[in-house]
């Protein structure tokens, strides 16, 4: 058994402990992406699964005609929501409560997680079983639980199988996606039996018996369970209904069959009407698993008597949606339904896992909205939007047309200006460079001077070797070691072009 | 002290300074026409063939057969014990209960134990959508309550042929009635699957492993 030391008497750990150290804390992109690309199984299998993905996603992407009309459509009403987000809100909280649920409203994570240790102490449980959420890992829940006696078991195999190896998540909708099925199988083998029901004997690692596995495992858990903690893709203002949507039959289990139901939902899941609900049911699962739908979704409005959990709870987490709500042009970032189609295509995120962004929201949608929720005080934070190399290939999967590499854009240029403020600051070499170079271009004169000096360069270099490599250049090795760029041509365009167009006007005399 | 909810609504009107137009429908249109039925030859067929796309097996059934089949289907999965809805029709109640499978009752109410120990449930549903192979339950009496298509391992739907519509926006529209009566929805597409290994789907995990669906024509 693994033990804590939070400053009180040492305890038996009731879940396996996450690492050490919190997300925050994280070191800036570059400095994690180098530890990320150092491990060689993770690399293979993250290549493996985003392939996978994306060409099952373009396929089932492809079969509706009318794909960019529900882009575009998903894209209006999430705007329509945020900038009137107050509106909905309070009518959010009106038909929740007309409907019998209880509404709680928290502004950041300190007081989500209090809100919710005293729901569950109220019950008397000393347990939960979660859903698979984003927002209850954003507020970092388990944890606090922890930290109050309370064991919150993992649901979702692949949640469960990052509890289980004292981990964290690495992508959106498959938080292991960094595990193959072998280590699945040694982290079941190793933790299983330490925390409830074990694996069978012989176990190995085909993916059904490893499904088999966990359900076995989890099954009487889900069976004695009180409490359950969910969050909600969506949260429908007009009727005060909820919307979970899942594959593995789990989140049913946790919104069925205890008591007590509190589900942890971000201000900005709230659509305005049920029939906004044909819009995102078509975008999300296509989006997401490249399905052209999920195995199951719940949709509930209130307790049903005699029908589910009877004690039903919402908690509105605010925790830096207000902030990124303020900036007009990154509220965009906002519209994001957590599917995850921007990770899967990303050539950095392929690369380096979501292990690298040090926060639950990895690839480009993390690398936006990271700043916007957190700000950019945090090292970690203010390299996140250089995590990119703006491809652009984002933009262009988003169901509900995120302009994220524009995001991405400004952010740069805010956390540059941020950092030029700073009293006592050399100015970077980048932006001395820039402004050499936009010096020599605002004059033909010396930008032809320029060229010609280039053009000298590469006709004497260019006997010598095609390219210019790895060279210890002072101030720009770092920039040329990942990358071979050609030798200067030996004559400019300028000059090809006037002595072209001087023939061409002499042949016409 | 103002309460964490003024709070919040007080932030978020401080950011929204730069929206001027109070209405929300001009403010931001949305050019999308809502339940359109979507242009399909053969609704039926595809919605047969989009079941069977997830590893479901799916039979047509004349209105008058489905009695039989229910039991034939029961027999195929392999159940001897099996729960029904308390308001399933009664033809389907008597085939079931003289094909000599045990059958038990929802009422009262079987304990999370008990049900855990029934090996099949058969119901009606609500909705079936062809375009995604989905089926939806409203949990009107003839489909009982959520855990009892959820905790058995084998489910056996019946879908009538006049509710299996073209595609999610019909079947939304069809779906808001019983959300204003404050029921639940579940939407079902195929068996329980995770894609959680290597992003590979796999059949089976917490809900039903095995699903029959008759379409009832």
């Amino acid at each position: 058994m693994t033990t804590t030391n939070l400053g009180m008497p040492t305890r038996v750990r009731l879940t396996p402990a996450p690492p050490e150290g919190a997300l925050i804390d994280s070191p800036p992109f570059p400095q994690a992406a180098i530890r990320e690309l150092g491990k060689d199984t993770q690399r293979a299998n993250l290549r493996h699964a985003t392939h996978t993905i994306r060409t099952k996603r373009q396929r089932v992407v492809a079969e509706l005609d009318h794909w960019q009309d529900l882009r575009s459509a998903g894209e209006a009403v999430k705007n329509r929501v945020a900038r009137h987000l107050d509106t909905w809100l309070v009518q959010l909280e009106e038909n929740l409560t007309r409907a019998g649920s209880t509404v709680h409203w928290a502004r950041d994570a300190e007081e989500a997680n209090r809100i919710i240790i005293d729901l569950i102490r109220a019950t008397g449980s000393d347990e939960v079983v979660k859903v698979k959420s984003m927002a209850t890992q954003e507020i970092d829940l388990n944890e606090a639980l922890e930290g109050a006696g309370i064991a919150a078991w993992e649901t979702d195999l692949a949640e469960l199988i990052v509890q289980l190896g004292h981990d964290r998540p690495s992508h959106i909708l498959v938080p292991a996606i960094h595990r193959n099925r072998t280590e699945v199988r040694d982290i079941f083998l190793e933790e299983m039996g330490r925390y409830g029901t074990p694996p069978p004997e012989g176990l190995d690692d085909d993916p059904g018996r490893l499904a088999n596995a966990a359900r076995t495992h989890l099954r009487d858990k889900f069976l004695r369970a009180r409490v359950a903690v969910s969050g909600a893709n969506f949260a429908v203002a007009e009727t005060g209904s909820l919307v979970v949507v899942e594959s593995e039959g789990n989140g049913r289990m946790c919104l069925t069959l205890p008591q007590t139901l509190i589900s942890v939902v971000g201000i900005e899941k709230v659509v305005p009407t049920f029939a906004d609900l044909e819009v995102f049911l078509q975008l999300l699962p296509r989006s997401s698993t490249a399905e052209r739908m999920n195995p199951y979704t719940t949709i509930w409005t209130g307790p049903t008597p005699g029908d589910g959990t009877q004690d039903v709870h919402v908690v509105l987490v605010d925790n830096g949606r207000t902030r990124a709500l303020a900036d007009p042009s990154g509220r965009a970032a906002l519209r994001c339904i957590r599917c995850s189609a921007c990770l899967n295509i990303c050539p950095v995120f392929e690369k380096v896992g979501g292990h690298a962004y040090g926060s639950v929201y990895p690839g480009p949608i993390g690398a936006i909205l990271n700043p916007q929720l957190r700000g950019v005080e945090s090292a970690v934070d203010r390299s996140l939007p250089f995590a990119s190399t703006l491809c652009g290939a984002c933009d262009d999967v988003c169901p509900v047309k995120i302009p994220i590499s524009d995001i991405l854009v400004q952010q740069r240029h805010r956390i540059v200006e941020a950092k030029k403020a700073e009293a006592g600051r050399k100015p970077h070499l980048e932006s001395v460079l820039m402004k050499g170079g936009g010096w020599l271009m605002g004059d033909a004169r010396r930008l032809a001077l320029m060229q010609r000096a280039a053009n000298v360069f590469g006709l004497v270099g260019g006997r010598a070797i095609g390219h210019i490599g790895n060279w210890p250049v002072p101030g720009l090795s770092r920039w040329l070691r990942a990358r071979n760029v050609p030798m200067p041509p030996t004559a400019s365009f300028r000059a090809q072009f006037d002595k072209t167009s001087d023939k061409t006007r002499g042949g016409q005399r | 002290m103002s309460t964490a909810r003024d709070e919040i609504l007080g932030r978020i009107r401080t950011a929204l300074r730069d929206v001027t137009e109070t209405d929300p429908a001009r403010d931001v249109p949305v050019a999308w026409q809502y339940g359109r039925a979507t242009d399909i030859a053969d609704v039926l067929g595809l919605f047969v063939e989009r079941v069977e796309d997830y590893r479901a097996v799916v039979e047509r059934v004349p209105v008058a057969d489905v009695p039989e089949a229910v039991v034939r289907h029961l027999r195929d999965t392999g159940a001897t014990t099996v729960v029904l809805p308390v308001g399933i029709e009664a033809a389907w109640r008597a085939a079931v209960e003289a094909s000599g499978l045990e059958v038990l009752s929802d009422e009262p109410a079987l304990s999370h134990d008990e049900l855990n120990r029934v090996d099949a449930v058969v119901t009606a549903a609500a909705v079936g959508i062809a375009e995604t192979g989905t089926f939806v339950l409203d949990h009107r009496p003839d489909q009982g309550r959520r855990a009892l298509t959820l905790v058995p391992d084998r489910h056996v739907c019946v879908v009538r042929a006049d509710q299996v519509v073209t595609d999610v926006p019909e079947a939304v529209g069809r779906l808001a009635a019983s959300v204003a009566e404050g029921l639940p929805l579940t939407w079902v597409s195929g068996p329980s699957a995770t894609s959680d290994i290597e992003l590979n789907r796999v059949e089976g995990v917490h809900g039903p492993r095995t699903l029959h669906v008759l379409v009832a024509v």
